[in-house]
């Protein structure tokens, strides 16, 4: 375990975790729309999507399978064939402009300001290139250094991330990882080149549940030590109230719900996130039947007028004239707290949340 | 890996044994009379005995087989009206109509059909993976469809209408014809040319289809958008880390693909006039000559298993997950 004293990089002066709300944002979505022209006519996948994120601060988007929060991610990391998707929108990252940028552009920036870890490490690295190679290649890229340097670095990041023996195991092919050790290797990619922001999608998803808390715990560490901001994508809501700083909730293509998670959760004022706390089974006391949201989520070919998740939802009757099947509601404050918003037309939200839903919750 | 191919040469030889009994088998239950077709329309029934005893036709089956299976291991002796000649191992008998040892008619004819098979599965998975490849890169394009068109085309016509027309109109190629490579390599390659063009052309057009298939699927995996995200260069991402992968399967057909066509390279020989097993297997079969046809089924299912072999090995070399053992 020698091998494991090799120091850390050195990052930038260390900012602080939790900096203040009017910090400038790093990251800048505003407004963005993804869709993706099919035979069935015209996929919305990303509806008028608006967030921002400064440096040092965790964003969790949550949603089902099909939200678009992967797709938003994606869209932030031009990652998406622009033969295929149609993009409008602004996504600045630092002062650059993803949206319409160019391929050349796009390489030196990909990698470089913003990284992705992707949800299942067994698919997502190369099956038949070492570890090592995977890693220095990323590293080569974008910096002038001989190979052997760039595998130095290799090794750094591996040990830095936690893998032991890592001048051994640089030299692993991914199948002879662990699936824990497969997405540590990941990460350790996708910080080779300090990335100011880290889209981090379904990182534990395909993991093992104690191997979770671990992945979990050095994305924490690491988003510390490198002051970087994080979008961490999920849909496990455990997972969001122990990283996340601010959550953002998408249905459907668009935000319903966002501010900061301890608000969010605590006092959630959309029925949809509602329905999601709802989910969750209680882990002690007597076994209760949950009680799931019912229905499924639209197909982004016809996304529902007005609210679209008026279909499913449980309290549309409360609000007059059917406005919910007819009107979109804004994405803004409900409250007299500006720090958060909601997409709902419920004139007491935070009234039917405490008497009738937080009573349901375990 | 050494003990793996020393454990799949054994495995081999039993299987090769196996195919050499059930032929032996085949040809016995087949109503042929070769010591009639030897001894000719006017012949004595004193010279057919002759000729049957020489060939151990008088022996019951299991002794033949068993003395043919004794000629390929440690020689054997043939009498003929007195005369006998010692048949070197690996014997397999002498030709019923020419008289020559088997093994050396075999011998002469598995350079022609290795060097036409070799050429030509050179140039028809070379051009074949590079078309496909790039078919795939630019998928849903006009240049895309030009391609799969194209290609569908050659697939649909016969291989042997092509192999024709390619020897009538193609009169600007060599003349076809066979020197021993070491004889004379620039003959040896001129002679060929016509025949792996047009083997490696009408096949190119099948690889370009496996290669865009496999290249469409390798595209699409996850390993392809982490690339992507690394900020590399578009055709770093498609040829390093796509091709890699796309390769593997292609591969496999590759090597099944040479090993029928080791034993099928009956059109390409005939046509380009070159003197290879295909033409002998045919002309052996049509004058009932057993012993030649025979040894082209060995060598048909010798070559079968050792191209399998050749797969199997090539795989630990494309796919670092696959162990042998």
């Amino acid at each position: 375990m020698s091998d494991q004293t090799i120091p850390a990089p050195e990052a930038a002066p260390r900012e602080p975790r939790h900096r203040a709300a009017d910090d400038a944002a790093y990251l800048e979505v505003i407004d963005l729309q993804v869709q993706f022209p099919t035979a069935d006519g015209m996929v919305r996948a990303v509806q008028g999507l608006s967030y921002s994120l400064p440096l040092g601060r965790t964003l969790a988007i949550v949603g089902e399978s099909g939200s678009g929060k992967s797709v938003s991610s994606m869209a932030v990391m031009g990652l998406h064939d622009a033969r295929v998707a149609r993009i409008s929108g602004s996504i600045k990252v630092g002062d650059k402009q993803i949206v319409g940028m160019s391929q050349d552009d796009m390489r030196s920036y990909r990698g470089v300001d913003a990284a992705m870890i992707f949800q299942d490490p067994q698919s997502s690295l190369h099956p038949f290139f070492t570890v090592g190679d995977q890693i220095t290649e990323m590293y080569r890229a974008h910096n002038r250094v001989s190979k052997a340097k760039a595998k130095e670095r290799a090794v750094e990041m591996l040990s830095r991330v936690g893998i032991p023996n890592p001048k051994r195991r640089v030299d692993n092919y991914p199948h002879e990882f662990s699936g824990g050790m497969r997405q540590r290797a990941m990460i350790a990619m996708a910080l080779v080149n300090d990335p100011k922001l880290l889209i981090a999608d379904e990182p534990t998803t395909a993991l093992d549940v104690t191997v979770q808390a671990q992945i979990l715990d050095l994305v924490a560490d690491l988003q510390r030590d490198f002051g970087s901001a994080v979008v961490f994508i999920t849909h496990d809501l455990g997972v969001v109230a122990e990283i996340a700083d601010d959550i953002l909730v998408m249905y459907a293509g668009q935000a319903i719900e966002h501010g900061p998670v301890n608000k969010i959760l605590g006092t959630p004022l959309h029925p949809y996130t509602w329905g999601l706390l709802e989910s969750i089974p209680a882990l002690t006391g007597e076994p209760q039947p949950l009680h799931p949201i019912p229905g499924m989520p639209p197909s982004l070919l016809a996304v529902p007028s007005g609210c679209p998740f008026h279909p499913r939802c449980e309290y549309k009757s409360r609000v007059p004239d059917d406005m919910c099947g007819t009107v979109h509601p804004e994405l803004v404050p409900r409250t007299a707290d500006v720090t958060r918003a909601s997409r709902c037309h419920l004139r007491d939200p935070q009234g039917i949340f405490e008497t009738e839903v937080l009573p349901r919750l375990p | 890996m050494l003990l793996y191919i020393v454990r799949r040469l054994l495995s081999a030889i039993s299987v090769v044994f196996v195919t050499l009994i059930a032929s032996f088998a085949l040809f016995f239950l087949a109503p042929t009379d070769p010591a009639g077709v030897i001894c000719g329309p006017r012949c004595t029934p004193e010279r057919l005995h002759d000729i049957e005893s020489s060939l151990s036709l008088d022996q019951p089956p299991v002794t033949q087989i068993a003395l043919y299976m004794k000629g390929i291991v440690v020689g054997r002796d043939f009498t003929t009206g007195g005369v006998t000649r010692h048949c070197d191992a690996p014997c397999l008998g002498y030709s019923y109509t020419l008289g020559q040892p088997v093994t050396k008619m075999l011998l002469a004819a598995l350079p022609v059909t290795l060097s036409i098979v070799v050429g030509g599965a050179i140039i028809y998975f070379t051009v074949g993976v590079f078309t496909g490849t790039i078919a795939a890169r630019y998928r849903a394009t006009p240049l895309d469809r030009v391609t799969v068109g194209a290609s569908l085309l050659i697939n649909s016509v016969p291989y042997f209408v092509v192999a024709l027309l390619v020897a009538l109109y193609a009169g600007f190629l060599p003349q076809s014809g066979w020197t021993p490579l070491l004889t004379n390599p620039l003959l040896w390659a001129s002679g060929l040319v016509a025949a792996w063009l047009t083997l490696g052309l009408t096949n190119a057009a099948s690889y370009t289809r496996y290669s865009r298939a496999s290249m469409i699927e390798a595209l699409g995996q996850d390993f392809v958008r982490t690339a992507r995200s690394k900020g590399i260069s578009e055709r770093r991402v498609v040829y390093r880390h796509g091709v890699r992968a796309a390769l593997t399967p292609v591969v496999t057909i590759l090597g099944l693909d040479v090993a029928y066509q080791l034993t099928n390279a009956l059109f390409t020989e005939s046509i380009f006039g070159l003197p290879g097993l295909g033409v002998l297997a045919l002309r052996s079969f049509a004058q009932y000559d057993l012993p030649v046809l025979l040894g082209t089924v060995l060598v048909g299912s010798v070559v079968l298993v050792l191209m399998n072999l050749v797969v199997d090995i090539a795989y630990t070399f494309l796919d670092p997950r696959v162990r042998l053992g």
